[in-house]
């Protein structure tokens, strides 16, 4: 009985026991569902979203960059399909043996393949490697050829940056290369949008225009795993190529310009004189872009850089020459505007003039005789200058060369290597050389010689703005809005300077008159300096002046011996200056030619203009037609 | 007496049958399919290694554990110490020549299956104790020697199966053995006193803990110290329930587990994909359907005529608790990250197996439920 009573006591025990701990479970159980009901019901969202985050994953592509069209809308950067080859090493069974075929097949180089087995070290399994970023169409069918024995390589199509007519825009467009860091971080658009293999401008209006060529990415989403690798794709977000921006170019008129600056050094610009519009901008020698595209090679840029011919510089706009005879309508203008001289003012040109003991010589040795103010311009005689020059004086001068844009960018906003040049006057000398002006250097100032230093573009924009009457234009190579017909043009011009009187840059319109009169005696009459390359045809028939620009201070020596062009080393060979505009009649285009060491102005430089006008007046109808539409579809 | 005798006599196997309990049984098959499934899912909705496994595991402890149910309990009562001596044996053999793993050494190769002999332990100690308290008069209960026994017969397999180190399975394995002691009958003031004790020497303990074992109760106070390393796992285990919701994300479509998220998911964190897919009304499924498992095996016990039967079914019922509570509270982030599985849903024979064994007795009492012990 004790015994069986102990055995009832202790089963009460176990169990009162345990009902206290069957009590405690039910309140640690509530407490777990409790938790369970906090992270899924309560902070669902959060969780759900740190979820999505672990798994998707989003691959930005490179944007594709707008296209940029002349004119007439043909492309002038455009986007090609380029044909690339990955290797994606998780995929390759024996990368030793994949690398030995495919060096034989696409002539990999020992350097390469260095760089590919690098690189597959680097990077994780299913990175892809980029083998070639531009594979030839010959090399892509190789490779598709033996697609089966190439395990683990994906030959891709992609979008570049092509330049169609090569080196013709260059110095224009510039061209795309891979971003460095800097380049990253300095423009927040290209930093916000850059993947590898992405391209941006790096000179010219690729660069200047960046923000909208570029477009934006296309957006692929995946899921990964916890490693990183993509399972699979979920979406595929396209993106918006860049703005598409058209030039006021003409190719034709900008391949003609290349064709005539073919192995020379120089320049050629021709301008609309009453929109601005630049029609032609070519600087020579030029480079191919597309060389720069997949990085260039070493021994291509050092071909480009070591060029006598400079190709680098875009002679256009950071050339710096000395004007000339060809600053000399704007001499006479100043003078006849200043009412220094009239039209029938002589001087007697005997082939020097004396001051102060210096001899300045005049280009004819023999001297031209009593000179007026047309002949002079016609003959391009320096005494007559000289003796303008000083009557006027370097100041009064200076006023009238700023106003007409010497010494002013004129494209400055899109290009960032364009040159100011310089064109002086007495303060400046004194406060850049510390030395007071010498009436000497009033005299060589007259003949484009001296501190004056222009460029080919300063120049064209003077000659347009003598040829329209003497408006005040303002450049441009982007198409914008503005009206474009002849009528439309000269009349919003006229209208503009009655509303802001500082964009009529003469006093009296006569005076332009004269200027023009005596460009037009100088191309157009026996004796002109460039008779020899005028047009009779009235339709095309082009009014303009020469110039000769020396490089070096001629001795007395070289003087007496006459040496023909061949004769001088061509280093010290003066340039070849002309500008011109036309039709005479009823003017509408100007241009500016620089022959870098060509000579004279008017064997080297005036003959181009021939060609130029015969070619650009031809197009002018055209032209005229293709204002009308705004925007081209292509 | 006479009674007792015809009570004592062994039933007949179609009397074993009609009192096998069915409630248990079906919680049982129930628990094994799910856990099948889930496996299914961990292997990415294929039949692979983990669900292969996994069902044989089952398709030979399953029947293990109705063999053990038809076995009278009473063998179990007379071979409890020897039991208890047999796997001290495999933790002392393991402690020599057991098999390495991730820096501890827990294993020993049965050619078949690998045995983790300090999972077994967690049975063993709940049938020594039992028996003791069995025996035992209500009076020497509190006796110093007793006391000082018991706690000899905790601390003993304890110490091996620290040193592996396991301090998971050890402490799981202390809680077992402390639930009988408290089953049993000792002072309530001796639980207190000793928990007392053992906050105020917590910090001497935890200078003795590893560097490992330090970081992840640094872990666990803060998550996000470091969140690609040592809290990675707890993170992205909140990250998987969390983002289960209300209804889940449907079966094989847990993207924290099919895109290798979650670490352990095969074992410890399965709970963690089962929450994803099934969600909150999932979740609660399951700890229902544990809940009536624990309940009902307390049930067995309370019917149970002798005690053996009833410690042994509130000892193992309580042991399945801790088991859930720590696993569950662990993948929940509340607790620090220590390796506990969740029985029979995690991977894992020794886990599987000693719960099996545990069922199987358990069954065995309900069977032989009128049968008292001498």
């Amino acid at each position: 009985m004790i015994k069986e009573n102990l055995g009832i006591r202790k089963s009460d025990i176990i169990n009162r026991r345990m009902f206290i701990i069957g009590a405690a479970k039910i309140i640690i159980f509530t407490g777990i569902v409790a938790r369970l009901f906090s992270l899924q019901i309560n902070e669902n969202k959060k969780y759900l979203t740190l979820s999505d985050k672990n798994r998707i994953r989003e691959w930005k592509l490179p944007p594709t960059r707008g296209n940029i069209v002349d004119y007439f809308g043909n492309i002038i950067a455009g986007n090609l399909k380029v044909y690339q080859l990955h290797i994606i090493p998780e995929q390759v069974e024996n990368f030793n043996y994949l690398l030995v075929r495919l060096k034989t097949l696409l002539n990999l180089s020992e350097k390469k393949i260095q760089k590919i087995i690098n690189l597959k070290n680097k990077l994780k399994p299913w990175d892809s490697i980029i083998v070639s970023e531009n594979l030839s169409w010959s090399q892509f069918l190789k490779v598709n050829n033996y697609l089966y024995d190439l395990v683990g390589v994906k030959p891709v199509m992609t979008i570049s940056r092509n330049y169609p007519f090569n080196e013709m825009y260059t110095h224009v467009l510039g061209y795309v290369s891979q971003p460095n860091e800097e380049e990253i971080l300095e423009n927040k658009i290209v930093k916000e949008r850059f993947v590898p293999g992405m391209k941006i401008g790096k000179l010219g209006l690729e660069k200047t225009l960046e923000n909208q060529l570029i477009g934006t990415n296309a957006i692929q989403r995946y899921e990964v795993n916890a490693y990183g690798k993509r399972i699979n794709q979920l979406e595929y977000q396209k993106g918006l190529q860049g703005s598409k921006i058209r030039l006021t170019v003409d190719t034709e008129v900008q391949k003609l310009s290349a064709q005539l600056l073919s192995n020379k050094a120089g320049s050629i610009s021709v301008m609309d004189i009453y929109t601005g519009d630049i029609l032609a901008m070519y600087s020579s020698p030029s480079y191919d872009p597309n060389l720069f595209l997949f990085g260039i090679s070493q021994d291509d840029w050092q071909l480009i850089r070591n060029n006598p011919l400079k190709p680098l510089i875009n002679k256009t706009l950071s050339g710096l020459y000395s004007p000339g005879s060809t600053i000399k309508p704007i001499v006479a203008l100043s003078a006849l505007e200043n009412n220094i001289i009239n039209p029938n003012f002589k001087v007697k040109c005997t082939g020097k003039t004396e001051l102060y003991g210096q001899t300045f010589h005049c280009w004819k040795e023999k001297g031209h005789g009593f000179v007026s103010l047309k002949n002079a311009m016609k003959q391009s005689c320096d005494t007559y200058f000289y003796e303008i020059a000083r009557l006027l004086g370097v100041d009064r001068l200076n006023v009238t060369a700023k106003k007409f844009g010497l010494g002013e960018k004129v494209l400055g906003e899109y290009f960032d290597t364009e040159k100011r040049g310089l064109f002086p006057n007495t303060n400046w000398k004194k406060n850049n050389l510390g030395r007071g002006w010498v009436l000497g250097e009033t005299l060589i100032t007259g003949i484009g010689q001296g501190y004056t230093q222009t460029t080919p573009l300063q120049l064209c924009l003077m000659t347009a703005q003598i040829a329209n009457g003497g408006y005040k234009i303002k450049p441009k190579i982007i198409v914008n809005n503005d009206p474009l017909n002849l009528e439309d043009a000269k009349n919003s011009m006229e209208l503009q300077s009655l509303q802001k009187p500082n964009t009529r840059l003469f006093n009296d319109s006569r005076n332009i008159k004269i200027i023009q009169e005596a460009m037009f005696s100088s191309t157009n009459e026996q004796f002109g300096t460039s008779y020899r390359s005028r047009i009779d045809d009235p339709k095309y028939q082009f009014a303009g002046k020469t110039g000769t620009s020396q490089v070096k201070r001629i001795s007395k020596r070289e003087r007496e011996l006459d040496l023909k062009l061949e004769q001088i080393p061509y280093k010290d060979r003066d340039h070849a200056l002309y500008i011109a505009y036309g039709p005479y009649k009823n003017p509408r285009y100007a241009l500016s030619i620089i022959v870098e060491h060509g000579g004279s102005g008017s064997k080297a430089a005036a003959p181009m203009a021939k060609e130029l006008f015969k070619l650009i007046i031809d197009r002018d109808e055209l032209r005229d037609k293709q204002s009308n539409f705004e925007n081209i579809n292509i | 007496m006479f009674q007792r005798d015809t009570l004592n006599s062994e039933l007949s196997f179609f009397q074993k049958i009609k009192e096998m309990d069915y409630t248990l049984l079906i919680c049982i098959i129930l628990l094994s399919i799910i856990s099948l499934l889930v496996m299914y899912s961990t292997d990415g909705g294929e039949i692979l290694f983990h669900t292969k496994s996994h069902f044989s595991k089952l398709a030979v402890f399953f029947p293990m554990m109705i063999f053990i149910a038809f076995f009278n309990i009473r063998y179990w009562h007379t071979f409890a110490y020897l039991f208890y001596l047999l796997i001290i044996l495999l933790l002392l053999y393991v402690s020599f020549f057991g098999l390495r793993s991730s820096g501890s050494q827990r294993w020993m190769d049965l050619y078949l299956f690998v045995l983790q002999p300090s999972e077994l332990m967690k049975i063993a100690i709940i049938l020594c104790l039992a028996k003791y308290y069995h025996r035992i008069k209500v009076e020497n209960v509190n006796s110093l020697t007793s006391i000082i026994l018991v706690l000899s017969i905790i601390i003993i397999p304890i110490i091996f199966v620290i040193s592996q180190p396991d301090l998971g399975t050890s402490v799981l394995i202390a809680m077992s053995g402390l639930i009988v002691l408290w089953l049993g009958g000792v002072k309530v003031k001796y639980f207190v006193y000793s928990f007392i004790t053992f906050l105020i020497s917590l910090p001497f303990i935890i200078s003795f803990l590893k560097p490992y074992q330090k970081l992840r109760i640094l872990t666990f106070l803060d998550p996000d110290r470091d969140p690609l390393g040592a809290g990675y796992q707890i993170i992205q285990s909140k990250i998987a329930i969390g983002s289960g919701g209300l209804e889940g994300k449907g079966f094989l479509k847990g993207t924290q587990s099919y895109l290798d998220f979650l670490p352990e998911k095969h074992t410890d964190f399965i709970f963690t994909l089962f929450s994803e897919e099934f969600g909150f009304i999932g979740s609660v499924g399951l700890l229902v359907l544990y809940m009536i498992i624990i309940f009902r095996i307390i049930r067995i016990g309370t019917l149970s005529r002798s005690n053996f039967s009833k410690l042994f079914c509130f000892g193992f019922a309580f042991s399945i608790f801790i088991y859930i509570v720590v696993n569950l509270s662990m993948v929940l982030g509340l607790l620090p990250i220590v390796g506990s599985p969740l029985p029979i849903m995690s991977y894992g024979g020794s886990s599987m197996l000693a719960t099996m064994i545990g069922f199987g007795i358990v069954l065995s009492a309900k069977i032989n439920r009128k049968q008292s012990i001498a």
